[in-house]
């Protein structure tokens, strides 16, 4: 076929670039009715005492995540979210934020999944610190690290300039995506672009010295944020624990390095993007156990000339399936990844 | 004599369903039984099959997807047909999506099964009807949930302006072994020898809906593949919600060798003409 011969305009071309068919939801999850996570202490894998799980306190009658601040050291606090996937039962509170008292201000960690949850959240540090908020920060572009940034439309906000460019591309379609699987709980949300692009390296701030590093494979840039002063690693999107990772935008094998690297750094207490912080370090082992399970099953099952339909119904291994919104997930991950094993395949 | 006959038979027949109609007092199923209580399969059945062809639902026509179009603009759907001889055709209609028909599916000397990707626009049944040589439809499904519309997501290839670059590529491979539903067998492990092949297809084109405002629609509407001396072995007419860059499944029965030749042509009139070895 050499000379095509339809005819379309570059002008038609440009414009059908945000049309589509209006479907395609290629971003992260969408709801769907499933069976509360799990029990953490189900996992076999890990410490004997599992001391806190991340549950769910969310109250939908009243639109109260009831968020805590748990103390993690001294001027540093993690809000847990329940270990699940996006439902209205838990508001789609799924993540971890947190905040650090640097003696000269407070710098919030990620600011949740809505608009509510950032004027919650914001109400919380209020209540813990008494200490300004002097910078948001953002450690990737997925909907439930920014979507609370209106309850600090006065502070500054701060990502890596691909976690800026990000929001900006994607930002309408998470808002169609968590309206749809959130409700009542995302009223009044929309995208408040981040304003600051930090850059990675030594941060110091009052009495705390962090270190950002930027890795990738989750997304396109994972910020993680060290606190040399307590040890605290915020691990971002790179960890998740006794939870099925979220595959939107990875690259499995650039993902993968990163963990190596994240975990020659033998971080003693890591805060992972989903699950308790309990198991944030042994989360960082069991998100390399999973990504390299689905790399080496994906690649088989495309060598082998499987269709998307057998590689959905393989058998899992049991501790995969055991872990939070598997049932969910997993799909997700055939659907993000396996074409890119499949066109491997049949390259010739 | 004739006449009366005739009158006879047909005064019976009417005493019937009179006398059937009377006992059971049940409204007609506006379903026609079918089990996704779709109120738009018995149109859109009639518009495609016609209203007077002989069909009925068969578990032997085996349609699977997954639960949740995680990806509506890739929903992975396979059908396969076991246990029914000489299917000359299995025909993909997708109930509540704005252009129903995907495909039609004509095996030869294939198998009786396909796999594709197409576009879900909402939560729907998806149904593969397989044509037997007596004429009858075996009517398979299966139900795809989906989110819907709201995402914003065009292919991928129409975003970066990247598919007249590619337009018309095949690329594809044949596997041994690679089909699940062979009985006793599990993907790519059968021992002694292929009892079965698999050929894979991947064809660059964009498989514009003409839903897009100011995109007409542009797909491919016919594929066939053709074996090393040139006989035709499976046959495909596709319509415009397969997925941009289709990927296909065929299934052969018994060991298969290359090369292989794929031929089409879109609605604009470009062919397809490509050799896998």
């Amino acid at each position: 076929m050499k000379r095509p011969l339809h005819t379309v305009s570059l002008g038609q071309i440009l414009r059908a670039g945000g049309l589509g068919l209006a479907i395609g939801c290629t971003a992260v999850a969408q709801a769907q009715a499933q069976a509360p996570a799990p029990a953490q202490a189900q996992i076999a894998s890990g410490p004997a005492t599992v001391v806190h799980r991340a549950v769910n306190r969310a109250v939908k009658a009243t639109l109260d995540y009831h968020l805590q601040a748990r103390s993690l050291a001294p001027g540093v606090w993690v809000v847990e979210g329940a270990n699940d996937d996006f439902s209205v039962d838990n508001g789609c509170n799924i993540i971890n934020t947190g905040f650090i008292a640097t003696g000269a201000g407070v710098v919030v960690v990620n600011t949740g999944p809505s608009r509510r949850y950032g004027e919650q959240l914001r109400a919380l540090i209020a209540r813990t610190v008494s200490e300004p908020i002097v910078q948001v920060l953002h450690l990737n572009l997925h909907p439930d690290y920014f979507f609370g940034d209106q309850a600090f439309a006065d502070r500054p906000r701060s990502g890596t300039a691909d976690t800026l460019a990000g929001i900006a591309r994607e930002g309408k379609a998470y808002e169609d995506n968590l309206y749809r699987a959130c409700g009542d709980w995302m009223k009044g949300t929309e995208t408040l672009l981040p304003n600051v692009t930090v850059a990675p390296g030594p941060m110091k701030i009052g009495t705390r010295e962090f270190e950002l590093i930027e890795w990738k494979g989750h997304t396109a840039s994972d910020l993680v944020l060290i606190d040399r002063t307590s040890g605290v690693m915020f691990a971002g999107g790179l960890v998740f624990a006794d939870r099925i990772p979220t595959t939107p935008h990875a690259d499995v094998a650039q993902w993968l390095a990163s963990l190596d690297a994240l975990a020659a750094r033998k971080p003693a207490l890591v805060v992972p993007s989903h699950g308790s912080v309990d198991r944030g370090v042994v989360g960082i082992e069991q998100t390399r156990r999973y990504l390299r399970w689905l790399d080496a099953s994906f690649t088989e099952a495309a060598q082998g000339g499987l269709e998307m339909n057998d590689v959905l119904r393989q058998p899992v291994p049991a501790e995969f399936r055991a872990w939070a919104a598997f049932k969910t997930e997993y799909g997700r991950n055939v659907a993000h990844l396996y074409p890119r094993y499949e066109q491997r395949a049949l390259s010739r | 004599m004739r006449f009366s006959k005739r009158l006879t038979v047909l005064s019976i027949l009417a005493g019937l369903s009179i006398g059937s109609a009377s006992v059971l007092a049940a409204p007609p199923d506006p379903y026609q039984g079918d089990p996704y209580k779709s109120l738009a399969w018995v149109s859109m059945k009639n518009e495609y099959i016609g209203a007077k062809s002989k069909w009925q639902f068969d578990d032997r026509v085996a349609v699977k997807g997954p639960t949740y179009a995680d990806d509506p603009l890739n929903v992975p759907i396979t059908v396969s047909v076991n246990g029914l001889a000489d299917v000359q055709e299995i025909l993909v209609l997708v109930d509540r999506n704005p252009i129903r028909r995907v495909l039609s599916y004509e095996p030869l000397v294939a198998q009786p099964a396909v796999s594709f990707r197409f576009k879900l626009e909402q939560a729907s049944a998806v149904r593969a009807l397989a044509r037997t040589k007596d004429g009858v439809w075996h009517v398979g499904g299966t139900w795809v949930e989906s989110a819907g519309g709201g995402c914003t997501v065009s292919g991928a290839s129409r975003k970066d302006g990247s598919w007249a670059q590619t337009l018309g590529q095949v690329s594809g491979k044949l596997f041994e072994n690679a089909a699940t539903d062979v009985p006793g067998q599990s993907p790519g492990q059968a021992p002694g020898g292929a009892t079965s092949a698999r050929l894979r297809l991947r064809v660059m084109h964009p498989m514009d809906t003409g839903l897009v405002s100011g995109v007409p629609a542009f797909y491919i509407k016919k594929l066939s593949v053709l074996d090393g001396a040139g006989a035709e072995l499976l046959r495909m007419a596709t319509y415009e919600p397969v997925s941009e860059n289709p990927v296909f499944s065929f299934d052969f029965k018994g060991a298969r060798k290359g090369p292989f030749t794929i031929v089409g042509m879109d609605n604009n009139g470009n062919r397809i003409s490509s050799r896998i070895p």
